[in-house]
């Protein structure tokens, strides 16, 4: 019997211990990144770091100024958004409340497919079909602000489309036949009953859609050109944070590798602030 | 704030426009127009979807098989066959190795959470928090982090023991929170007769509770597999981009989707990269009915 005891006392222990294991990597990931990137950032200056437009770091003297790529990344997530979130709003409606139900069947496991394709395929995608389809607008080179967000703004499609369906779903079946019986119509019930109802999960679908995008990188860097100077237009191309660490990684050494260490610095603190305000939304929506 | 009200509120104009219209007599038809116009906007949008990722799947297929080549699955990588074999070792490998590190501490930390842990408790919040920021964080910054730590600070160099390392740190939280949801979903009767029965807590967590959730547990594998097979950026600076398939622990080789990205940055090797990105696609494909299958066969019981 003491021995029994003992066991399950062990193996209990075993399991915390495994359960520790996502703190101690989320600490790992931290320290390393920090630990590396910020000597980097003291000797550049963190101003001239932050918001210095030239990146040269093959210049005599080397420029390490990362505001280029800060606002590339920037300009790219909001185009993403402008094209995916309605969209996938408006779908996450279809699919919650327009669709019948062997459709929907059909329809949801393709949404999961969406989600699970990698992005280096979407990056194939967007180079061999939409960079060519860009090109024919005058002034575009293809590879292009342009293109980035709209490729991105199809990759966090899944994202948006999954969260905001739940969101709608999990809105009481109430108010929707408290405005049908009102006498609005289907589709007015819909959008002015059930999806303001649904707002803060909605709005916690598109922050995790900000985060995806902004951290999104294989495909990015096969169409959106790479350029490391501040974005000129839509047309134009433009290099994101994520571009500049994978493309520089491969033969950088000394004070350019830790600079593009410490541009993943930045990269991560972009994410964990929106993880903080995905959790702030998260929680607010509980409560109510 | 302002433009996530904006994208609620798609209609907010229309909104206005229908009230004051609903007071005069001409209100019915307003209100049918706004309704068509939703309508319509809604099955644009979702035609749009669906169009988007059947035209991707369609396209990618259409154009790549025609490139499959005996020649493209010779056992040796030259830089005339361009031979994704190796790669498809390598891939394998990762995935194994990967998987085998992360089931067991995803499936023991969802066990712990669920089964073992008092509620309420400060450590479970902790581990709640911390496995919902490493979903969020981006491969690129998996793969920084594993480029300082597994291949600079321990010193393993490019290697297969890096790359699967990273990895399995960023497939941690979705096993973790399939296995999560499948254990809820086991009915309280099962582990009360299981007790009543006399068997202890691990016998019961172990013999009873585990293999009622294996379906679920199953899901979250698949497309952690998926998750893994797909992966570029976490493994460019881990596992390196070496052609020949990686013999040991501390070999570098390249997986299938970094190989897939080589070829079409050279942007010599187009075909093959077409035909790689059907090899690639197809197992993402597979990857993902399985996991839809084993989870709805899970529903209907």
């Amino acid at each position: 019997m003491k021995k029994r005891q003992a066991l399950e006392k062990g193996v209990a222990g075993l399991f915390f211990l495994c359960a520790c294991v996502s703190i101690v990597a989320v600490l790992l990931i931290c320290y390393f990144l920090f630990a590396n990137g910020i000597p980097a950032m003291k000797e550049i200056g963190v101003f001239d770091f932050l918001f210095g437009t030239t990146w040269a770091p093959k210049n005599e003297p080397a420029s390490f100024g990362i505001l280029p790529m800060i606002v590339g990344s920037i300009c790219v997530t909001l185009g993403a958004i402008v094209i995916g979130v309605p969209i996938g709003i408006l779908t996450a409606a279809f699919l919650a409340r327009f669709c019948p139900k062997p459709l929907h069947g059909l329809l949801e496991p393709m949404v999961q497919l969406m989600a699970g394709i990698p992005s280096i395929i979407y990056g194939f995608f967007g180079m061999v079909v939409l960079v060519p389809l860009l090109r024919n607008i005058p002034g575009c080179t293809g590879v292009s602000l342009l293109a980035a967000a709209v490729l991105l703004g199809i990759m966090i499609l899944p994202t948006v489309i999954n969260l905001s369906e739940s969101a709608i779903r999990a809105v009481p079946e109430s108010y929707y036949e408290g405005s049908l019986a009102l006498g609005a119509t289907h589709e007015r019930s819909v959008f002015f009953a059930v999806l303001p109802a649904a707002k803060s999960g909605i709005l916690a679908a598109i922050v995790l859609g900000i985060g995806r995008a902004i951290g999104e990188t294989m495909a990015v860097i096969m169409v959106a050109g790479n350029q490391a100077v501040l974005p000129r237009g839509l047309l134009k191309g433009v290099r994101t944070m994520t571009a500049n660490i994978v493309l520089e990684m491969g033969y950088a050494t000394g004070i350019h590798r830790e600079a593009l260490i410490a541009t993943g610095v930045v990269l991560f603190i972009f994410i964990l602030m929106i993880n903080l305000i995905f959790a702030v939304i998260k929680k607010k929506g509980e409560r109510v | 704030m302002s433009e996530p009200t904006a994208a609620v509120y798609p209609n907010r104009g229309i909104r206005t426009r229908g009230r004051e219209e609903s007071r005069t007599p001409g209100g019915k038809s307003g209100g049918r127009a706004q309704a068509l116009a939703l309508r319509g906007a809604v099955y644009a949008a979702a035609g749009f979807t669906f169009f988007i990722l059947i035209f991707l799947i369609g396209y990618i297929l259409v154009r790549g098989i025609p490139y499959l080549t005996p020649d493209l699955f010779s056992l040796e990588y030259t830089s005339d066959n361009c031979s994704m074999m190796p790669a498809i070792v390598t891939t394998l490998k990762m995935t194994g190795l990967s998987l085998l590190i992360a089931i067991p501490i995803s499936v023991f930390t969802a066990v712990y959470l669920v089964e073992y842990a008092k509620r309420g408790n400060k450590i479970v919040e902790l581990i709640r928090l911390t496995t919902e920021t490493l979903s969020g964080i981006p491969s690129i910054v998996y793969g920084l982090f594993g480029l300082l730590f597994f291949v600079t600070q321990l010193g393993w160099g490019l290697s297969l023991a890096a790359g699967a390392l990273t990895l399995s740190i960023m497939i941690l939280p979705l096993i973790m929170r399939s296995t999560e949801e499948a254990l809820i979903a086991v009915p309280d009767l099962f582990r009360e007769a299981s007790f009543g029965l006399g068997a202890g807590k691990l016998r019961t967590t172990f013999c009873i509770v585990l293999p009622s959730a294996m379906p679920g547990i199953l899901a979250g594998i698949i497309l952690a597999v998926g998750r893994v097979v797909g992966e570029t950026a976490a493994l460019m600076y881990t596992a390196g981009t070496a052609t020949d398939a990686a013999s040991g622990l501390l070999s570098s080789g390249r997986t299938l989707a970094v190989h897939m990205y080589c070829l079409s940055s050279e942007g010599l090797h187009t075909d093959q990269a077409y035909a790689t990105a059907v090899v690639l696609l197809l197992i993402v494909l597979a990857m993902n009915t399985l996991s839809a299958v084993i989870a709805r066969k899970l529903t209907k019981s």
